[in-house]
């Protein structure tokens, strides 16, 4: 990783150091190598303490402007050149600027008869010359123990070790002592006693057919320092060490939503789809449609403008791209457009480490917008499930850095359905999508849950995920008096629902019309009765009229009576 | 009977030019150290003793010509290197164990 000059450790400068310029190396020890003091760096055959001591060299010749001196007991210049030729290292090219000396001191015990005392100073007086001649800064012996089958007289050889690391601090030498495992010690011939500064320890393990290097700051006097043990990996480049503490959680989040490819999925989530930049997890058991989501995530992205880069453990590219095409997704041409691109491998091709590597590496040179790990829980047939939670955990956080949103499927087993991630990974995701099989009257259905989403709002309801030649829909699963159901049941229920509403609405339509006539005959009454009311008003006027007039005549032929009888 | 003879004297031949063969030396010292010099006296006893007229001895300073010390191999000091009669054999020390010189160096003891 990058080396994060951040990092806690890396703040503390109690001594001076000396960068070795190794990929992740300086950030555990806070920096490099104690400066002007030997190293020891240990370890069994092939875990790559002479390529350690190798890169230390050449990155301080060609980035620190160090010369330095490669003393090999060993293998011959030539062979050592043409070893690291492959990691694009050429010391030929360095000797010939002055920035590196390989020496080659051959000692063969056959050949040579101990009388009586000597010392080393022939030794000495090479690596001085050697050290003069281009104003070394560091030095690599690699490995001194090879000097203890040579000379029998370990009294001597001990003594002058002892002088040869001194005589390195004087002269001001960075330099890396390389010592071989020994049983019960860090090397065989205990030069742990004589190099105090600093011991590194590198191992191999295999577990399960895999092998993975890891790297051990033993002790490191003077310095803070990382203790665990971090894997690390001889790539093309040379040594990379990966530590798991270069979690920072203090990556910019962006509030900006990526659409997922399905709709009704955006809307499931808030209406909007994913954060970008966040990382999601669609767990499901085989065969419930998780590579088609991932699929229609990665179409969405390059439908964008955005570029995805699509990581499958388990499918070759070109099927990916014919299973897609047979639910409506033509990758293919995304490929071609240059917005999506396959990274297909088997997880057993490599151990854990180098599968990081290599995902960081292609997400350096693609610089995507998204990234897809298809399947994650194909990686656990490589790695422990500690393992890849590691690797996983340094990845999504590497990404999230980079604000790229990234998507995994996660392949569960029947007998854990549910809310269960293979790599125990959930903690580390900011979306869970669950895809479930649900097996009712002789039928699969897929259905899908989200089992969260941080920092949006999102349904609680699950969906009907259907994948057809049209594409992938989610449809509302059906809720009614019969439960929850799916598929044909579904569909049954629904025709049988609408059968049933359709007799209702007739009935009720027949109820209406037959009320209605009722109403209209109240009406008819009730328009009679206001005529009959109407004429019996006017009768009764008549009546009072009639009955007026007879009282006027009858008070008028009183008068008239009175004036004939001459009443007075 | 009379190739067994051959052989016979075949063999004391190549005795008798094994006693006349020259030898040559080179001793490696790191300056003039009192180990240094204890290891020039003890080659040089050895030689006047049993390779008289027939040994040539070089003393290198390592101090002074590092080429040459390179050049072979030379760690120790002092180193002494046989260079003829074959094969080459390296000694480092002060030369003081002369049973094991003697019989590393291929030199029948005069009794």
């Amino acid at each position: 990783m990058v080396l994060d000059t951040s990092s806690p450790i890396a703040r503390e400068a109690t001594l001076p150091k000396c960068p070795t310029g190794i990929q992740g190396f300086d950030e555990i020890s806070g920096g490099g190598l104690p400066k002007g003091r030997p190293t020891l760096v240990c370890g069994g055959p092939g875990c790559g303490k002479t390529l350690f001591g190798m890169e230390f060299l050449v990155r301080g010749a060609t980035e620190y402007d160090e010369p330095g001196i490669f003393v090999t007991f060993e293998e011959k210049a030539h062979e050592l050149a043409e070893n690291v030729l492959s990691l694009g290292w050429d010391l030929k090219e360095l000797e010939a600027r002055g920035k590196l000396i390989i020496e080659h001191i051959l000692v063969e015990r056959s050949e040579i008869e101990e009388t009586g005392e000597y010392d080393l100073e022939g030794l000495f007086i090479r690596l001085g010359a050697a050290v003069d001649a281009i104003g070394a800064k560091r030095i690599v012996l690699d490995t001194v123990e090879s000097l203890f089958a040579a000379l029998p007289n370990e009294l001597i050889l001990r003594s002058e070790l002892r002088r040869l690391f001194r005589w390195c601090k004087q002269k001001g030498l960075t330099a890396v002592i390389t010592g071989e495992r020994g049983d019960m010690t860090l090397t065989r011939h205990g030069l742990e006693e004589y190099v105090s500064d600093c011991v590194v320890d590198l191992n191999v393990r295999v577990k399960s057919d895999i092998a993975t290097r890891r790297l051990r700051i033993v002790k490191y006097r003077g310095s803070e320092h990382g203790t665990n043990e971090y894997p690390f990996l001889i790539g093309a480049g040379g040594f990379s060490v990966m530590p798991i503490t270069s979690i920072n959680l203090d990556y910019a989040t962006s509030s900006e939503r990526v659409l997922t490819g399905v709709n009704r999925l955006d809307t499931m989530l808030g209406g909007q789809g994913y954060y970008k930049g966040s990382s999601v997890l669609i767990s499901g058991t085989a065969g419930t449609g998780k590579s088609s989501l991932a699929a229609a995530f990665a179409r969405a992205t390059c439908a964008g403008g955005g570029r995805c880069l699509y990581f499958a453990f388990e499918e070759p590219v070109s099927q990916i791209i014919r299973n897609m095409g047979s639910i409506g997704m033509d990758l293919g041409k995304l490929m071609d457009a240059g917005l999506l691109k396959f990274h297909a491998s088997r997880p057993t091709t490599y151990g854990m480490e180098m599968h990081l590597l290599t995902m960081y590496n292609m997400v350096k040179e693609f610089e995507p917008d998204a990234v897809i790990i298809d399947p994650i829980s194909n990686l656990s047939a490589v790695g422990g499930e500690e393992e890849v939670k590691s690797i996983l955990t340094r990845f999504v956080d590497f990404l999230k850095g980079q604000n790229i949103t990234t998507l995994f499927t996660d392949l569960t087993f029947g007998r854990t359905v549910g809310e269960y991630t293979e790599s125990a990974i959930s903690s580390l995701m900011d979306t869970w999508i669950l895809l479930r099989n649900i097996e009712t009257n002789g039928e699969r259905n897929r259905a899908l849950f989200v089992l969260k989403s941080r920092g949006m709002e999102h349904s609680n309801q699950v969906r009907e995920f259907i994948l057809s030649s049209d594409g992938l829909e989610l449809t509302d699963a059906y809720l009614g008096s019969e439960g929850v159901l799916m598929g044909s049941a579904r569909v049954g229920q629904e025709a049988r629902d609408f059968e049933e509403s359709r007799l209702r609405g007739q009935e009720l339509s027949g109820k209406k019309r037959s009320l209605e006539a009722k109403r209209a005959a109240l009406e008819s009454q009730m328009a009679a009765l206001k005529q009959d009311f109407l004429s019996m008003q006017e009768e009764i006027e008549a009546v009072e009229t009639a009955a007026k007039a007879q009282n006027a005549a009858l008070f008028k032929d009183r008068d008239m009576m009175a004036k004939i009888r001459k009443a007075d | 009977m009379d190739k067994s003879k051959n052989r016979a004297a075949d063999f004391e031949k190549a005795l008798k030019a094994r006693d006349q063969q020259k030898y040559v030396l080179r001793l490696y010292v790191a300056g003039m150290t009192p180990r240094s010099m204890q290891a020039i006296s003890s080659i040089k006893s050895i030689c006047e003793e049993h390779l008289l007229g027939r040994y040539e001895i070089e003393v290198i300073d390592i101090y002074q010509q590092p080429g040459l010390a390179k050049e072979q191999q030379v760690l120790a000091a002092p180193t002494l290197i046989k260079t003829l009669p074959l094969p080459l054999r390296k000694f480092i020390g002060t030369l003081s164990d002369r049973e094991r010189i003697l019989t590393s160096l291929d030199i029948v003891p005069k009794v």
